[in-house]
C-alpha cells in the first residue's frame, strides 16, 4: 500500500531553516495542499521530497511503491513526477519530440498515454509536430504537465502546477488531479489557487522565523577590542 | 539504457538545430587557422613546420567556445532537475552528454582539420597525424570541459570562467598531442609513446570528468 510520511522534517537551504518541523502521512488516494505566503518554503519542501534538497533534520518515508527496477523504491524521487516553476521543455524541438524524450526518461512499469491523446487530456489539439517555442505561455505548460500523463508515476509533487492556465485549464487539471488520485495516486502540490482538490489535507505553512542552526554567538566589545589589538 | 540513448539522440538533435551553436566551433577553427597564415607571412616551410601545433591550439580554443552551454540550457529550462532526480546515475548522465556535445561539435573539429592542414602547407603524413591525434585527444578536452561546466552552471556567466577553469588541466592533452603529431613526421622522435600517453588522458578523463562533473551538478540542484 502507497504510503508517504514525514517525521518532524525540517527543509531549507544551506544552513537556513526555511520550514518545520513538520509531520504529515498520506496513503493512497490522498492529497496535500501546501499553501503560504511567498518566502514561507513552499518551493523548498516540494524539492526537498522531490530528492533534489537535502532534509535538514527528520526524515520521509515511502512505502509500497515499486521503481523502475521492479524493487521497493526507496526515495519518492524514484517514483515521482517533479513539476518546478520551469516547463523542462526545449523550445527547438517539436511538443511530440520532447514528450517522447520523456517518456523513455521517466517511464516505469506500466505504458503512459499516446502523445496526442496526453494533449487532449490537459485540453490541447494535436500539437505534436509544433515547435514547443511556438506556443502561447498556457499552452507550454500545459504540454509540459502532459509530461504527467505519458509516462504514469504514482507521486505527483506539483509546485505552483496552474500558474500560466486560464480557469477552464485550472478546472480541467483539477479534474486530471481526482483521476489520478482515484486511481491510487498521490499529489503533493503548492500553490496559491484553488486546485479543485476538495478532500486534499492542507499543510499552511507560515512565514518562518530566520532560524540558523548554529546561532551565531554575539561578540563581546572586550574580546573585539582585545582582536583588533592583536591586529 | 533506454533513457540514455534518448539523451544521446536529444542532445545531438538539439545542437544540430537552430540555434544549437555546434557549428560555431568549426566557424571559429576556420577562422584561427585561415588568419595564422596572414599574420605568420608566406614562408611555407615556417608554416608547415608549426602548423600542427596551431591545428591543435586551434582544436582546443574552439572546444572550450562550445563547452559553457553544456548544462546551462538545460538548468535554465529545469531539466537538470528531472535528470538529477531520476533513476539514472549522474556521471552516465554526464558521459553521454559530453559524449552527445563531442559528436556534434568536436568530430566535426576532426573532420575539417584535413582540409585547414592545406592551408598551413602540411605535408600529407603530418595532416593525417594531427587527423589522427585530434581524433584521440578532442575527447579528453571534452570531458575535463564537462567539469567546468558543471561547476560554472549556476553562475550567470560562466562561459570564461569554464575557459579559465578548463585551460590548465588541457595544457597535458595540448603537450601529448602536439608531440605525438611531431614524432609522426620526424624521424628520430617517438610516435607511440605520447600517442599512447595521449589514449591514456582521454580514457583516464573520460572516466573521472563525468563523476567530478555528476557531484558538481548534484551540489548545485539548490
Amino acid at each position: 500500500m502507497l504510503r508517504i510520511a514525514a517525521e518532524a522534517l525540517s527543509v531549507g537551504r544551506g544552513r537556513t531553516v526555511a520550514a518545520g518541523p513538520l509531520d504529515f502521512t498520506l496513503g493512497a488516494g490522498e492529497s496535500l495542499v501546501v499553501t503560504g505566503p511567498n518566502g514561507a518554503g513552499k518551493s523548498t519542501l516540494l524539492r526537498t521530497l522531490a530528492g533534489l534538497l537535502h532534509p535538514l533534520g527528520g526524515r520521509v518515508l515511502l512505502e509500497g511503491a515499486l521503481a523502475a527496477d521492479g524493487e521497493n523504491a526507496r526515495s519518492i524521487a524514484e517514483v515521482a513526477h517533479y513539476v518546478g516553476h520551469r516547463n523542462a521543455m526545449k523550445p527547438g524541438i517539436s511538443v511530440g519530440r520532447n514528450l517522447d524524450f520523456w517518456r523513455r526518461t521517466l517511464r516505469l512499469a506500466a505504458d503512459g498515454l499516446t502523445n496526442s491523446d496526453a494533449l487532449k487530456a490537459v485540453g490541447l489539439p494535436d500539437l505534436t509536430a509544433l515547435p514547443f517555442g511556438y506556443l502561447s505561455a498556457g499552452q507550454q505548460r500545459r504540454a509540459s504537465l502532459a509530461r504527467l500523463l505519458v509516462a504514469p508515476r504514482d507521486v505527483w509533487v506539483l509546485d505552483e502546477p496552474t500558474a500560466a492556465l486560464d480557469a477552464d485549464s485550472q478546472l480541467l487539471f483539477g479534474k486530471l488531479m481526482e483521476r489520478h488520485l482515484a486511481a491510487g495516486g498521490i499529489v503533493i502540490a503548492a500553490t496559491h489557487q484553488p486546485l479543485g482538490l476538495e478532500t486534499a489535507k492542507r499543510l499552511n505553512l507560515a512565514k518562518a522565523p530566520d532560524a540558523k542552526l548554529p546561532a551565531p554567538t554575539a561578540l563581546d566589545d572586550d574580546e573585539l577590542a582585545e582582536a583588533e589589538g592583536w591586529l | 539504457m533506454r533513457s540514455l540513448a534518448a539523451l544521446y539522440v536529444r542532445d545531438l538533435r538539439l545542437a544540430v538545430s537552430s540555434g544549437g551553436g555546434a557549428m560555431i566551433g568549426v566557424i571559429f577553427f576556420l577562422a584561427v587557422i585561415a588568419t595564422v597564415p596572414f599574420g605568420i607571412g608566406p614562408d611555407l616551410n615556417l608554416l608547415s613546420r608549426i602548423g600542427p601545433a596551431i591545428l591543435w591550439i586551434g582544436a582546443l580554443l574552439s572546444t572550450l567556445l562550445t563547452l559553457d552551454r553544456l548544462f546551462q540550457a538545460d538548468r535554465d529550462d529545469g531539466t537538470l532537475d528531472l535528470l538529477i532526480m531520476g533513476q539514472t546515475l549522474m556521471p552516465a548522465v554526464v558521459f553521454v552528454k559530453s559524449a552527445a556535445l563531442w559528436t556534434a561539435s568536436g568530430l566535426p573539429l576532426v573532420l575539417t582539420a584535413p582540409f585547414l592542414g592545406l592551408f598551413l602547407a602540411m605535408e600529407p603524413d603530418a595532416i593525417a597525424a594531427a587527423t589522427l591525434t585530434l581524433f584521440v585527444g578532442t575527447p579528453a578536452i571534452t570531458f575535463i570541459g564537462a567539469v567546468g561546466a558543471a561547476v560554472a552552471v549556476a553562475l550567470p556567466r560562466g562561459g570564461l570562467l569554464v575557459s579559465v577553469l578548463v585551460l590548465p588541466l588541457a595544457i597535458p592533452v595540448l603537450i601529448f598531442g602536439v608531440s605525438a603529431t611531431y614524432g609522426a613526421i620526424n624521424d628520430p622522435d617517438p610516435f607511440l609513446p605520447p600517442f599512447l600517453i595521449l589514449t591514456a588522458l582521454t580514457l583516464f578523463f573520460g572516466t573521472l570528468g563525468p563523476v567530478a562533473a555528476g557531484a558538481a551538478l548534484r551540489a548545485s540542484a539548490d
